[in-house]
């Protein structure tokens, strides 16, 4: 039996006095699009930031491949991460940006670190931009050249937050034909956090729900199968786009 | 005469009191609407029952309906029991989107925080900050550290592009501001000397406080207005726009990365800057002491070489280093414990820059009296 890449055990998460989820327990394994999911204010991005090491948990235990909680001061993490906004340094190009780790953490010369970076973008549809300033640039490409900074050093897991948030639908649908490609051809795991719901149905073979009344998980498993059989309301209302009965 | 297009009417009955509203409820009569319901309802005390009586209404907008449910909701408060009745499927429709028609919550009053509560919160905050700057300066000391064991992991491409931004960048400001500053000092100096015949003392005037005070101070507060602010509100939207989290998870130590570069380029320019404010500030001394006080050139010149002494100049670029370095620490912090989108980087900004003027001042009064201590 093959160990999960992520193992999530107990953890509580929050800050001073507030607890957004407590004793949640969860695993992802290899090859999974998984994706995090909960409506506003549960948690989903401070337990994808706390996932990455940003944030400490407050009990519990995580474990990335094997490896336990990512410290973040020592060395070079073994995942990529794309932060909602896209997070490119606003001085450095496109190109530079994506070249950024390949720099610091490769001996490459100049020339091959140029032919990644070159192949990268065009991995994600952005052949061309490599001089490009990030505010010359729309947000879906700034999306799609994080993407392609999280996936400078070859990682095999990928942490992605809100991926098509605030993209146009035909955006957000390359976006997610994009990760599906990733996940399918490559073999990377992805860990998404989203609200959108078609995106879910489209590309995520499992997730998890977070629940901000009752501070825990309320559901794990396949969407496609939650969405259909799920006998918690909050659940069925998620999935189902039905307001909430006090709405 | 302006014509109003509704009416409100209040009716008792046995279980208590009707307000009939009719014809048009609409927002540009909302006040006179909000005036004579409250007056209708001012004297209804706690027991009673209200009905607004909608069966009337012609039409209504969400504006007029949105006070009338609060006026529901402030009888719900006095223990009066109101209720929309009568209304018909528009009105109606419109009383539910205001949710006129469910039981009015009652708002918890926003408790007034008390003195203590505030003294508390204000000096755990204090405290916190003080935590957060301690911290920050560990990590910086411990990347420091780090740098020195092993030089080539420094971020020393940036170096270079941060002392041309902070250092030949600023040289314009610098000059003109010391030059005034000696020149101003000189004339003020020069008719005080005058009375006395003492007019080559100016020289020495100037080119001591230039040197030993003034030159570092002030070309250290310009730096503080250019390269402190925009080393706090650089970091700060770096920040706030997670760039200075991806790079964390792309394994780059933000303070190593940002931080020592920016500190090092400081700590390098400040006391070239320094010198070249020195000079220019004596030089304002002697277009004052050639044209108001008769002086030559080459006077001034020999009595400035005879009252300075090298350690006068030196003392101020000792100086300028520890500026350099307080001045990049304290901006960097500032912009690293920005939270709160573009009002947080604006508010450590100013927090960066009242702070470091207040070290500076603070630094130079330990300088001034460090040196007194020890004849120096």
């Amino acid at each position: 039996m093959t160990l999960p890449l992520i193992q999530v055990t107990g953890l509580t998460m929050g800050w001073d006095d507030v607890i957004l989820q407590r004793d949640a327990t969860f695993h992802v394994d290899r090859g999974d699009v998984f994706a995090i999911l909960g409506g506003s204010g549960c948690g989903k991005t401070t337990l994808l930031r706390t996932l990455i090491g940003l944030e400490t948990p407050m009990g519990g235990e995580i474990s990335i491949a094997g490896l336990g909680h990512p410290n973040l001061d020592v060395g070079r993490p073994p995942f990529g991460v794309m932060f909602q906004g896209g997070a490119l340094f606003g001085s450095l190009t496109v190109g530079e940006n994506v070249g950024l780790q390949l720099e610091e953490w490769t001996n490459l010369p100049y020339e091959a670190i140029g032919a990644i970076v070159r192949a990268k973008l065009k991995l994600v549809g952005l052949d061309g931009a490599e001089n490009k300033l990030p505010a010359e640039i729309s947000g879906g490409m700034k999306k799609r050249a994080a993407i392609a900074r999280a996936m400078a050093l070859e990682p095999d897991l990928l942490f992605l937050d809100e991926p098509s948030a605030g993209l146009d639908p035909v955006s957000a649908v390359e976006l997610d034909e994009l990760i599906l490609t990733l996940n399918r051809v490559l073999g990377l795991t992805v860990v998404l956090v989203t609200h959108e719901l078609p995106s879910i149905l489209k590309i995520a073979n499992r997730c998890v729900m977070l629940d901000k009344d009752t501070q825990s998980i309320i559901a794990t498993g396949d969407p496609r199968e939650l969405r259909e059989g799920s006998s918690n309301a909050r659940v069925h209302e998620f999935f189902n786009r039905v307001p909430r009965a006090s709405a | 005469m302006r014509v109003k297009h509704f009416v409100v009417e209040r009716l008792s009955n046995a279980e208590g009191i009707a307000l009939s509203l009719r014809g048009r409820l609409t927002f540009p009569e909302a006040g006179d609407i909000w005036t004579e319901v409250r007056q209708g309802i001012e004297s209804v005390t706690r027991g009673e029952h209200v009905d607004f009586d909608m069966s009337h209404v012609e039409a209504a907008d969400g504006g007029s309906m949105a006070l009338l449910v609060h006026l529901r909701g402030e009888l719900a408060a006095r223990g009066v029991v109101a209720d929309f009745i009568g209304a018909g499927e528009n009105v109606q429709a419109l009383i539910h989107l205001y949710r006129g028609d469910i039981q009015p919550v009652r708002r918890r009053k926003r408790k007034h925080e008390g003195m203590l509560n505030q003294i508390g919160r204000a000096t755990s905050e204090f405290f916190l900050e003080v935590k957060g700057v301690l911290a920050f300066f560990g990590d910086v000391v411990l990347a420091a550290l780090g740098l020195l064991k092993e030089p080539k992991t420094g971020n020393w491409k940036d170096l270079l592009p941060t002392m041309e931004r902070t250092g030949a960048d600023a040289v314009p400001i610098v000059v003109l501001i010391n030059f005034l500053i000696g020149f101003v000092m000189a004339y003020q100096g020069a008719r005080q000397l005058k009375e006395f015949g003492a007019n080559i003392y100016v020289a020495d005037l100037v080119g001591l406080s230039v040197t030993r005070e003034l030159g570092p101070l002030m070309t250290a507060i310009i730096l503080c207005g250019r390269s402190g602010a925009s080393f706090a509100a650089e970091l700060g939207s770096m920040k706030v726009s997670e760039e200075i989290d991806a790079l964390r998870t792309m394994g780059f130590g933000p303070i190593r990365y940002l931080v020592l570069p920016r500190t090092i380029a400081l700590m390098l320019v400040l006391p070239v800057l320094t010198l070249l404010g020195d000079l220019v500030g004596m030089l304002g001394g002697v277009l004052v002491g050639m044209t108001t006080l008769g002086l030559t050139f080459g006077a001034y010149l020999s009595e400035t070489h005879k009252a300075l002494h090298s350690w006068d100049v030196f003392s101020g670029v000792v100086k300028s280093v520890v500026f350099g370095l307080a001045i990049a620490l304290i901006s960097c912090q500032q912009g690293f414990a920005t939270t709160g989108g573009a009002e947080g980087v604006g508010r450590r900004t100013t927090a960066s820059v009242v702070s470091i003027l207040f070290t500076l001042i603070l630094l130079d009064a330990s300088f001034t009296m460090f040196f007194h201590a020890f004849n120096l």
